[in-house]
């Protein structure tokens, strides 16, 4: 694993790239792309990354950079590797960075094939809970309550969970992320990289102007995020082994919504659904941790 | 190794195969689809006994393959694959991002009629409606130029770094069985040079595809895809020429089958031509001035060529296996276009002839040409049966 001084470095995402100031998008970007290492291609789909990785003729990434559409990143990973494969370079790796939108929604039809195929790639999700390149309208990934220009009243629906849909492929590695947590992403990176087949990587990305955060409160966010076990950090393993990385839920939720003006005058009464709903997530993922241990010692 | 060519009784799709294992393709992403599905069948086949060594991708859709061969091409490895109908039109935002992306894939399409309401018959609405994607487009007429032109495709794609489409209608060529002469590996290898384009996705020498370009950026980009095609005609007729020094046989970018002292030219693409060459044989017999003129390469429609091949006549009668609502027969109105400001042009009769896959027999199209020719030419595609 690369040591945390060695992923503040930049050799990897150039400065000068297309960000907003603060954006966690670009620092978790910096973080993958340093971990990964120079032999590797990446597959950017429309999204805020799409951006950052800077106009033609430049690029702020130091590796091959293929932007295919919305919908393909996952076929488009698989073309990657395939014609890698054929050339037998085997050892270079192929990683996607796509948004929420472009996994979630309109991605999610190939990326389930590819995971069925078990297609050898990293996928990292940059999940900023919704389409935040467009201006912040609602994904499948957006919270139930939140604000968003296509949900102006807050939304009436909640979080699909795709570490668990993805799991449900039985593919070797799924997990979520954060860079708030930075030493347990750069660990999942690493153990990642050592596998082969469909990996799939998801991280909490606060946005400052979709969410209204402040531009130095993205970390904080993301760590209230984990804290308060809104968005908890686990790996799924071969589809049934789970492992829980940050163990205890220490904050009520309501300390995270008030980070965050997409939660704004929330009734009291929303916030305790809310609050149930991640009470109830976070039983059922204790007793599938307790139910895998349990299979593990049989 | 002998360098004779051995003859196999091959369906179209069967001999679209046998023409993709000879390019030797490394990635092959393919999904499939009536009535295309024997070739992705046939293709499998020669993998599993070991005489066709690529990687095959069997996604989701057909959607998912186009979307794969396009950065598997950027690479640098040769890439094919076949679809049909709503296939080809569930691919049509990537077809435009293939020859974007300037990747010389080849791809058969099986033309067939487009729902709603379904249908399985031949019908070239669903390729003639992909004509402005930036794909080269051939239109075939049996078999055995199915699979001559799956190699010459390749040999242009990757000249011009554009990708390319093989069309041949449903049924009449993809499901006949005919006679067909496979060369040999070593001669196909002689005639197409591996594949090496000069920019690639490279660890080592590290370029990207995709990014936003600018307003100007875009207009030049544009500009080069039309350099590229403007080059076509030329190449593909070369392709075909160095082809019929290996083989003997040629098929044209536009052929001229018994036009000599022809007053009439009768106009098609696809396995119409062969029906054509019969009926263009019985009116010859009967005393009448009738040839046919087949479109093989339409995109880049040789504007230049045809104008050529079709100086002279007096009546050009062109049936259209295909419908574009509210304009009428594709081919017609392309002709008229290409056409337009010859110094005499001539009179331009279009038939909607054969659309949905209904028969079109040598004696229909006599019958067509006599009664075009009472009349005076119309200036909208007339319906006939």
């Amino acid at each position: 694993m690369i040591p945390i001084a060695q992923a503040n470095e930049e050799p990897m995402l150039c400065s000068g790239h297309a960000a907003c100031p603060g954006c966690i998008d670009a620092l978790s970007a910096r973080h993958i792309l340093t971990a990964m290492g120079p032999d590797a291609m990446a597959v950017i789909p429309p999204s805020c990354m799409a951006i950052i990785a800077g106009p033609q003729p430049y690029s702020s990434l130091r590796i091959p950079v293929y932007q295919p559409t919305l919908e393909s990143a996952a076929a488009a990973a698989t073309g990657l590797r395939r014609a890698l494969d054929a050339q037998g370079k085997h050892g270079t790796q192929v990683i996607v960075l796509a948004g929420d939108g472009g996994t979630y929604d309109i991605g999610f039809q190939c990326l389930s094939s590819a995971a069925e195929r078990n297609e050898d790639f990293i996928y990292f999700c940059l999940d900023n809970e919704g389409y935040m390149n467009t201006g912040a309208q609602k994904s499948s990934s957006t919270p139930h309550f939140a604000r968003t220009g296509s949900t102006p009243a807050g939304k009436t629906s909640r979080k699909k969970n795709l570490t668990e849909i993805m799991a449900a492929h039985r593919v070797p590695y799924v997990a979520t992320a954060s860079a708030g947590h930075l030493p347990d992403l750069l660990r999942k990176i690493e153990k990642a990289k050592g596998m082969r087949g469909t990996r799939i990587i998801t991280l909490i990305i606060p946005c400052m102007d979709g969410w209204g955060v402040a531009d130095d409160a993205g970390l904080t966010t993301a760590r209230y995020a984990v804290e308060s076990g809104a968005f908890p950090l686990y790996e799924i393993e071969d589809g049934h082994r789970y492992t829980l990385n940050h163990t205890s839920k220490t904050r009520p939720v309501s300390d995270y919504l008030g980070l965050q003006r997409r939660y704004r005058n929330m009734s009291a009464a929303d916030i305790e659904t809310l609050q149930a709903e991640i009470d109830d997530g976070w039983a059922t993922l204790q007793e599938r941790v307790a139910n895998s241990e349990r299979k593990s010692h049989a | 190794m002998s360098t004779a060519a051995k003859s196999i009784l091959l369906t179209g799709n069967q001999a679209v195969a046998w023409g993709a294992r000879l390019a030797r393709p490394k990635v092959v992403p393919v999904y499939p689809i009536t009535p295309q599905t024997p070739v992705l069948e046939q293709l499998t086949a020669f993998a599993a006994e070991g005489t066709f060594d690529a990687e095959i991708v069997t996604p989701e859709s057909e959607h998912s393959v186009m979307s794969a061969c396009i950065p598997a091409s950027l690479v640098g490895t040769r890439v094919f694959t076949a679809t049909a109908s709503q296939g080809l039109l569930l691919m049509h935002e990537l077809l435009h991002y293939a020859s974007g992306a300037r990747a010389p894939i080849v791809m058969v399409n099986v033309n067939r009629t487009v729902a709603s309401p379904w249908a399985f018959w031949p019908d070239q609405t669903d390729s003639l409606s992909q004509r402005d994607t930036g794909w080269i487009q051939y239109y075939v007429e049996d078999a055995q130029e199915a699979l001559d032109s799956v190699l010459q495709a390749f040999r242009v794609a990757e000249q011009v770094l554009l990708p390319t489409m093989v069309n041949l209608d449903a049924f009449y060529v993809s499901h006949a069985l005919e006679p067909v002469q496979v060369p040999q590996q070593a001669l196909v290898d002689g005639y197409l040079p591996p594949f090496n384009p000069p920019h690639r996705f490279d660890t080592d020498k590290v370029e990207s595809w995709g990014n936003v370009a600018t307003q100007d950026m875009y207009y030049r980009h544009r500009q080069s895809l039309a350099e590229a095609m403007a080059r076509v005609p030329a190449l593909a007729a070369q392709a075909d020429h160095e082809w019929a020094q290996l083989t003997g046989r040629s098929f044209g970018v536009i052929e001229r089958y018994r036009c000599d002292g022809a007053r009439t030219a009768i106009v098609t693409m696809g396995s119409m031509c062969g029906t054509v060459r019969d009926a263009v044989d019985a009116m010859r017999e009967a005393g009448m001035a009738v040839g046919l003129v087949k479109v093989r390469l339409f995109r880049p429609l040789p504007v230049a060529a045809l104008r050529a091949a079709l100086a002279g006549f007096d009546d050009i009668i062109v049936l259209d296996r295909n419908y574009s609502p509210g304009h009428g027969g594709v081919l017609h109105q392309e002709l008229r276009s290409a056409l337009y400001g010859s110094a005499v042009t001539p009179r331009i009769h279009g038939l909607l002839a054969g659309v949905g896959g209904v028969n079109v027999s040598p004696a229909k199209v006599a019958a067509f040409v006599s009664q075009a020719l009472q009349g005076e030419a119309q200036i909208e595609s007339q319906w006939v049966r």
